[in-house]
């Protein structure tokens, strides 16, 4: 099957990346392979049949808010991580043992859904997502504006220069 | 659609184990807001497959609203860390310790 093929190659593709991402020294790098894995989860959204998230996903995550992280890597200088002066080395142990922990726990009780409800037909389109948005979350959808408005507002004022 | 659901949430949930030890691991502040990023998008990934298993549009509008929080989030967030950069001249979150008493 097609969709089963593409799956599991974005799949593979989107844990690979994401590792390359968390675990690269250089921060473009972790940049840019975050953003082959935003697109690997936009193809997940359009094989689950929510073909108007998945152009969000594109146009938000790996258009505008990872082109954001860029521009403050660029800004920053790039700068890599320090050597590490492992002033406490059970740290990094520790990390990998709850990240580990979390997995397990994740894929153990998820992977063992069955599908219970009847596998639906719903396609998130966005006139189908458009009308459940001014109709019953007309009041969150409009609260969102403000929220990124005090949002842009706050960000404008931490960075703003004191004279 | 032959990929079963729980292949989807599997994903999500490794895609999220790996945001989390990014988070844990990492002492530049800018690896550790992508690590978040990341759990994020697992967690929204997941919500769109249990949406789907129940036939539901509503979990797709909830993950638009989490995009928009996460977006609002990114830009404050790195507002601060420019700041901090300014301030401190680093983003090593082993150096911010200028609230600890």
């Amino acid at each position: 099957m097609m969709g089963t093929a593409v799956f599991y190659l974005v799949a593979v593709v989107g844990v690979v990346s994401a590792i390359a991402a968390v675990s690269h020294k250089n921060p473009v790098v972790n940049v840019l392979s975050l953003v082959v894995t935003l697109f690997c989860i936009a193809v997940s959204y359009a094989l689950l049949g929510a073909e108007f998230l998945a152009a969000a996903q594109i146009l938000v995550y790996a258009g505008a808010i990872l082109v954001l992280f860029l521009f403050v890597v660029m800004l920053l200088g790039a700068p890599e991580e320090p050597p590490a002066g492992e002033r406490r080395p059970f740290q990094r142990a520790a990390g990998l043992a709850l990240a580990g922990i979390t997995a397990a726990g994740g894929v153990a009780v998820l992977a063992g859904i069955r599908a219970a409800g009847p596998a639906g037909a719903a396609q998130g389109t966005a006139d189908a997502l458009g009308r459940l948005l001014t109709g019953p979350y007309l009041f969150a959808f409009e609260f969102i504006s403000v929220l990124l408005l005090a949002a842009m507002v706050g960000a404008l004022m931490l960075v703003k220069r004191k004279h | 659609m032959t990929v079963p659901i729980s292949h989807f949430v599997t994903f999500a949930a490794v895609l999220f184990a790996i945001g989390a030890a990014g988070v844990l691991l990492r002492r530049s502040g800018i690896s550790i807001l992508l690590g978040i990023e990341l759990m994020l998008n697992a967690a929204n990934l997941a919500l769109v497959a249990f949406g789907r298993q129940h036939g539901q549009l509503d979990a797709q509008v909830f993950v638009f609203f989490v995009m928009a929080v996460a977006a609002a989030e990114v830009a404050v967030g790195l507002a601060l860390l420019v700041a901090i950069f300014r301030k401190q001249r680093s983003i090593d979150v082993d150096r911010l310790n200028v609230m600890r008493w």
